[in-house]
């Protein structure tokens, strides 16, 4: 896995490429559906790059995580809102970085008690790797290796552009 | 004085009264509740928080139609429900209420949800479970005496934020019976927490508790007066009992001064919205015509209290 | 037995006596201060150096449930009289359990007690009580302890009956309907804790007619656990009209208000219900004055029966042992001087009983106590003699400790 180079990528541009990735599977008329926060930015860029006239879904995981035990709710929980029907659809589960793959299961686990879709894949800008549960994206654009207590963060600037920054604990 | 609802991260891990939460937890318990009504809406109105869990309903005071509402919540958390009716079992045995709860406790129940006839049992309870070192069972107080009903001060502060989005604009009423009405200590506190400025009491002085205004309310012997531009009127159910011990001569007198009528209605904004926490009294609180109006959302209070309910459990089980 | 008791700060309230001298006991009784008797020789000595001595306190209401533990409890706490109101079970409305109870306290032989025989059979306030018999027996006096007399019309009969025989009878000032619905006092705190409300005008109204009884039948009357500004008030102008009344005051009701019901804490029910903080101040006041005695109330109370919900908790709390300190408390919090704050138990007591007990003059029985103002202790169900663990003061620290009791000359109380 590479490292993080010193200046980070353009966020923006690598939505274009992964739109790219996408394109050749939009016979199956896939619906986008966002993760908060990040996801959801991207889900709506893919929108306007893929010419999709369906609105997106956007998905609050924070009823189906795993550390309700350890750390309660999050204290900004967010509706989760699907403006169609999953039944028998191809799904595209949208998120910014992909890392331990449990965000993932929780927003699975979520989908499936609205309905049975046809398939679920999984789009991501980056993934770093990491992984505590056995799943892969399907269409990625950035493989990068972060060190201990990095995390890489989306973040919207005032005009609308989304670009990454590198946060430290 | 610490607050024993709070823990030492100050989150919530009891609700036993909205008297002395800051407004930024109760902003989020309607959020989340927000949340909550997505659910309610789906197929499949399930959420695993509360999988495993076991939610007791220790109802000391009759109420189907509370009991029912937190079973619903708790299930739709994928939490295990057991309702204990008091009355028939062993407190009336001469079990103390401690005692039942320490039973309840090593059979490992993690969150009660308790309905007493005496204020402040929820309290007495929360502070047995600090005492005997077990901060991960919670109290929800679903009503105690006549102090507080603080789930019920929460929806009707959810419906408020959906019809009216903006409480520092309103103009709110409260009718009624207020002396021995927890839902309405529950409601003041939560509106003047939240920031309206203008909240009234609208009722006869043996109706009243003494000292309303240091709570902050302005209070109001003249309806007619006190329904003047309000954008939000909250009627009080009138219990038969008031018309015994020389509080009331009769509830026909009651209705003719203190009934919600449509004339009196017309005198409040005309997007004024009618609430009640039920079970309503037609004809003494209230007019069939106003309850079945269309300013009424009676109902929608109802829909409104199991997410709220979801909300108030997995917020404090969490924490 | 002769007993010496030195190098203590002997303070008498009644006779004037604050100085640091020798107290000499014989035979039970007083037999001098400052100087030895002539022929003195001492059985025992004992050294109170660092120490208060001062006479036994008198309590003007202490239960006593578990008589020898509560008795034993009383000596701790440097009280030796005890006034037990007639409210056991069953009620004290019979010569035959006055003679039981002044006969078991003289075989426990700690504390004395004087029992309050009760003014109407099983104080129901309709028929009187055989008061004669009862007195013969060894009551001081008669009560209906905390449950009003809703009769007027009896109450007025009674007292007749009572004055008659020249008898004083001791009422707590709480009008039976508008009392009977409340259980904390009607005002900002119980309105916003959603507690049914006892207003003052339910100890103002039962005054005003036990005054006007008075006048009309001139029985002697003592009021007990007066609680608000305005029923001080009352008292004051019937004392000033030359009325046969007098009065006392909970020790907790001078340090406690109803915000002390804090979170529903069931520790601070008490009947008559803590009031505002102007009441409390009008309480201080007076007893500073001198208008009005202070007593502990002593109530145990077990915890089945005390941790409950505010309104099914038992009122009361112990008081035997925390008379002391409570009152220290309350005289420096007040400015008032310590022998002045001492009277209020010891001679003020006596005062409203009419004996000549409650100081240390030559020929007075020696009921000694022997404390230490500088000691702390912390108050806890440990260290409590009682049986009633019941205390808003649970875990506080309690300054001033007793360290000798002495009733008739012996010594019934030691600290370890």
């Amino acid at each position: 896995m590479p490292l993080l180079p010193d200046s980070l990528p353009d966020a923006e541009a690598q939505c274009r490429q992964l739109a790219d990735l996408i394109r050749p599977q939009l016979h199956r008329q896939p619906a986008l559906i966002g993760i908060f926060s990040g996801g959801a930015w991207i889900a709506e860029r893919l929108r306007e790059l893929l010419g999709l006239p369906e609105e997106i879904g956007l998905i609050d995981v924070s009823f189906y995580r795993d550390d309700f035990a350890a750390k309660g709710l999050h204290p900004q929980v967010k509706p989760t809102i699907i403006p169609f029907d999953v039944e028998g659809r191809h799904l595209i589960l949208v998120d910014d970085v992909l890392y331990t793959g449990r965000t993932t299961r929780a927003a699975l686990n979520e989908l499936f008690d609205y309905g049975r879709p046809a398939s679920v894949s999984m789009a991501v800008l980056a993934d770093r790797g990491g992984r505590e549960l056995p799943i892969a994206p399907t269409y990625c654009v950035w493989n990068v290796a972060l060190g201990a207590g990095q995390s890489l963060v989306l973040g919207k600037r005032d005009d609308g552009q989304l670009l990454w920054r590198l946060e430290n604990a | 004085m610490h607050n024993p609802q709070l823990n030492s991260n100050g989150e919530l891990t009891h609700l036993l009264s909205i008297e002395g939460l800051p407004r930024s937890i109760l902003t989020q318990i309607l959020d989340t509740a927000a949340s909550f009504m997505e659910v309610s809406a789906r197929d499949v109105k399930k959420v695993p928080l509360l999988r495993g869990k076991s939610v007791f309903n220790l109802f000391f005071e009759n109420s189907t139609r509370t009991r029912t509402t937190f079973e619903i919540a708790a299930k739709r958390l994928s939490a295990d429900v057991i309702n204990l009716d008091i009355n028939k079992s062993s407190a009336s045995k001469g079990e103390t209420l401690l005692d039942t709860i320490d039973n309840l406790v090593a059979m490992h129940a993690n969150l009660f949800v308790v309905r007493h006839a005496s204020s402040g049992a929820p309290f007495l309870i929360a502070e047995h479970l600090q005492r005997i070192g077990r901060d991960d069972v919670h109290v929800v107080n679903a009503g105690d005496g006549r102090h507080a009903h603080p789930t019920q001060g929460l929806l009707d502060m959810y419906t408020i934020r959906h019809y009216k989005k903006d409480f520092t604009q309103l103009r709110v009423a409260i009718v009624g019976d207020i002396l021995h009405s927890r839902v309405a200590r529950s409601d003041i506190h939560a509106l003047t927490t939240l920031g309206v400025p203008e909240v009234r009491a609208i009722g006869p002085e043996t109706l009243l508790p003494k000292h309303l205004d240091k709570l902050g309310v302005h209070v109001f012997h003249d309806m007619e007066e006190g329904l003047k531009d309000c954008d939000v009127i909250i009627m009080l159910r009138l219990q038969n009992e008031r018309m015994t011990g020389a509080l009331l001569p009769s509830a026909g007198e009651y209705f003719r001064h203190y009934g919600l009528t449509p004339q009196k209605l017309a005198l409040a904004r005309p997007d004024a919205i009618v609430m009640h926490p039920g079970p309503m009294n037609r004809g003494v609180e209230i007019h069939s015509a106003v309850a079945d109006g269309p300013q009424a959302v009676i109902l929608p209070q109802v829909t409104f209290g199991i997410a709220v309910r979801m909300a108030v459990m997995s917020i404090v089980a969490g924490n | 037995m002769n007993i010496v008791i030195e190098n203590g700060r002997i303070i008498d309230p009644k006779n004037s006596v604050d100085r640091n001298t020798s107290l000499f006991i014989t035979n039970g009784r007083i037999a001098a201060l400052g100087e030895a008797p002539a022929g003195f020789a001492a059985d025992q000595r004992i050294d109170a150096a660092g120490c208060v001595v001062c006479p036994g306190f008198i309590d003007l209401g202490a239960r006593l449930n578990s008589i020898e533990a509560e008795l034993a409890a009383a000596v701790a706490g440097g009280v030796t009289s005890v006034v037990v109101p007639p409210d056991a079970d069953p009620p004290l409305d019979e010569p035959e359990l006055a003679d039981r109870l002044v006969h078991r306290a003289k075989e426990i032989a700690r504390a004395r007690v004087l029992p309050l025989g009760a003014l109407t059979l099983g104080l129901k306030g309709e028929r009187l009580a055989e008061l004669a018999g009862l007195k013969k027996a060894g009551c001081v006096a008669f009560s209906q302890a905390n449950v009003p007399v809703v009769d007027t019309e009896a109450l007025l009969r009674a007292m007749e009956y009572a004055a008659t025989f020249g008898f004083a009878v001791w009422l707590q000032p709480q009008d039976h309907w508008l009392s009977r619905n409340g259980i904390a006092h009607e005002g900002e705190v119980a309105s916003r804790l959603g507690l049914a409300g006892i207003p003052v005008a339910a100890e103002t109204v039962a005054i005003g007619t036990i005054l006007q009884l008075v006048r009309d039948t001139g029985c002697r009357v003592h009021l007990t656990r007066i609680s608000s500004a305005a029923g001080l008030a009352m008292l004051q102008r019937a004392k000033h009209d030359g009325l046969p009344v007098t009065c006392d005051i909970g020790v907790h009701h001078l340090l406690l208000t109803d915000n002390d019901i804090g979170y529903f804490n069931p520790h601070a029910r008490f009947s008559p219900p803590l009031r505002t903080e102007r009441d409390r101040q009008a309480l201080s006041t007076a007893v500073a004055a001198g208008l009005a005695a202070i007593c502990s109330d002593h109530t145990p109370v077990g915890a089945d029966e005390k941790l409950l919900p505010f309104g099914e908790a038992k009122v009361g709390a112990t008081g035997l042992e925390v008379l002391l300190p409570l009152t220290l408390k309350w005289a420096e919090a007040a400015g008032v001087a310590l022998p002045v704050a001492l009277a209020r138990i010891t001679s003020a007591p006596a005062e409203v009983l009419g004996l000549h007990s409650g100081q240390l003059a030559p020929g007075a029985a020696a009921d000694v106590c022997v404390f230490d103002p500088e000691a702390h202790w912390q108050l806890t169900p440990e260290s409590l003699m009682s049986r009633g663990k019941n205390s808003p003061w649970l875990g506080y620290i309690m300054n001033g400790q007793v360290k000798t009791t002495l009733v008739d000359g012996r010594i019934v109380y030691q600290a370890s």
